[in-house]
């Protein structure tokens, strides 16, 4: 379970809200309201002060790599430091099926980084994120890119994760992707995180 | 030592060769006479200083002066390394990462060179402590400056893939590992390259002032292999104290990356 509590990022707070085991919960808000530092800041790759801990262990009890290989932040746009997509990952991960799963040709694998379309990047990257089964993933935009097609894989992709028993945090502007995803929806508005009821 | 000494009319008919370059500014409208008469005046005036300041210094040696001359100095190359830097550490850090590497690198290997390989009676002889400390120092200072400017243009140009390592669970040196090297490496290269070139493409300035002043040649040459494996030292030293000093800088205890603490340019574009 995620407990996030007197959360206080560069523009808001502070937040507090919890989140079970085997549930999505979207954050919405407009554009510039801070979606992103709030889950920037629960994966602690920005300053924030407050508790946040992941089933009963705080932030601050482990190093921050510690703490992000648990709590996986995934970005709108994925950063990549090698050559080819194979590069960025272990040399015993299996590639084909989970780029599969996102509809992309085993070959896929040696693809170039610097050839893919922005889509493509970003099913990469979350195939990177999901790889080694973090307990919390907070994906901020991850269909930004994709077309219909795609964000129905990826979508089938994060439902698993949180059937398998993960939690995820949902930051998306596509309104269809979160009403079917999340099972609870926080609005940012006027610095608190409001529960919306649909 | 023999050699001829320069009275101020040989100056003089020096000085007036610059005229070349006054010609050129006005016949192809160059604009560049008034700065070619303040670089020339200023050339002129900071050697003069130079030269009595080391007259007075070679007249008293006392160790006490070479130490507030050397301070001086690191506190110039620290300045002028910060200086030549696109990116810059806010609260005067990039001026302190700069000067004491520069500054702790040139004194060990000056330390070393004069006390286990040169030894002057006494070993803090002005006339061998300050030319050496001036080149360690100079070199030093250009390696550092790009070492630095590298180091912080590619942290901010990659970013992204460092900071997606970071969200992967990376450690932040890890991270930075891509980013370090070619920091290293730029600031490693001049050195080495230099070192190729010496004696083919030019011969180095101190060798050619000791075969002016008398020395044997092959005396001269023994001088420049010294100093030359001397410069090579401290530029490496310095160059890897600087970076990882700075690397440092660029996280904290969370091992985040911290771009905030750059100071933030003041926009450029006018009105």
């Amino acid at each position: 379970m995620l407990n996030v509590s007197e959360l206080t990022t560069r523009n808001l707070g502070p937040l507090s809200f919890t989140a079970e085991k085997g549930t999505c919960v979207a954050i919405t808000g407009p554009s510039g309201s801070g979606k992103t530092l709030i889950l920037r800041s629960i994966a602690d790759l920005d300053q924030s002060s407050g508790d946040i801990s992941l089933d009963n262990k705080n932030r601050f009890d482990c190093t921050g790599p510690q703490w992000r290989s648990m709590v996986r932040y995934l970005a709108p746009e994925a950063g990549f430091w090698n050559e080819r997509i194979r590069d960025h990952f272990p040399d015993n991960f299996d590639l084909s099926g989970p780029l599969e799963q996102l509809g992309l040709p085993p070959e896929a694998s040696h693809w170039e980084i610097s050839r893919l379309s922005s889509g493509e990047r970003q099913r990469v990257a979350l195939i990177r994120g999901l790889m080694d089964n973090p307990c919390l993933i907070l994906a901020d935009e991850p269909t930004s890119a994709l077309d219909h097609d795609s964000t129905i894989l990826v979508e089938k992709l994060l439902a698993d994760q949180i059937a398998s028993g993960s939690i995820v945090i949902l930051v998306s502007h596509d309104r269809d992707l979160t009403d079917r995803l999340a099972t609870r929806q926080l609005q940012i508005s006027q610095n608190q995180l409001i529960e919306v009821h649909t | 030592m023999n050699y001829v000494t320069l009275g101020w009319i040989d100056l003089a008919i020096a000085a007036s060769l610059i005229f070349i370059h006054g010609v050129a500014s006005i016949l192809f409208h160059l604009g560049i006479g008034r700065q070619l008469v303040i670089s020339a005046t200023r050339m002129c005036l900071q050697l003069g200083i130079t030269g009595l300041v080391l007259r007075f210094v070679f007249s008293q040696n006392n160790p006490l002066w070479l130490l507030v001359l050397g301070t001086f100095m690191v506190m110039f190359a620290g300045y002028e390394a910060a200086s030549r830097q696109q990116n810059r550490f806010t609260g005067k850090w990039t001026f302190s990462i700069a000067a004491s590497s520069i500054g702790l690198a040139a004194s060990i290997i000056l330390l070393l060179a004069l006390m286990v390989i040169v030894k002057p009676e006494p070993w803090y002889t002005p006339r061998y402590a300050l030319p050496f400390f001036g080149m360690l120092l100079g070199n030093a200072m250009t390696g550092v400056a790009l070492g630095l400017d590298t180091l912080t243009r590619t942290v901010k140009s990659e970013r992204l893939a460092i900071e997606t390592k970071l969200a992967l669970g990376h450690t932040f040196n890890d991270a930075m590992r891509q980013t370090v090297r070619s920091a290293l490496r730029t600031g490693l290269m001049p050195t080495i390259n230099a070192m190729a070139a010496t004696g083919l493409v030019s011969l180095p300035g101190m060798m050619t002032g000791q075969i002016l002043a008398g020395t044997k040649p092959v005396e001269a040459v023994k001088y420049q292999i010294l100093i030359t494996f001397l410069i090579a030292a401290t530029t490496a030293a310095a160059v890897i104290m600087a970076v990882l000093i700075a690397r440092y800088r660029l996280s904290d205890n969370r091992q985040r990356l911290r771009l905030d603490r750059f100071v933030v340019k003041q926009d450029k574009t006018r009105g």
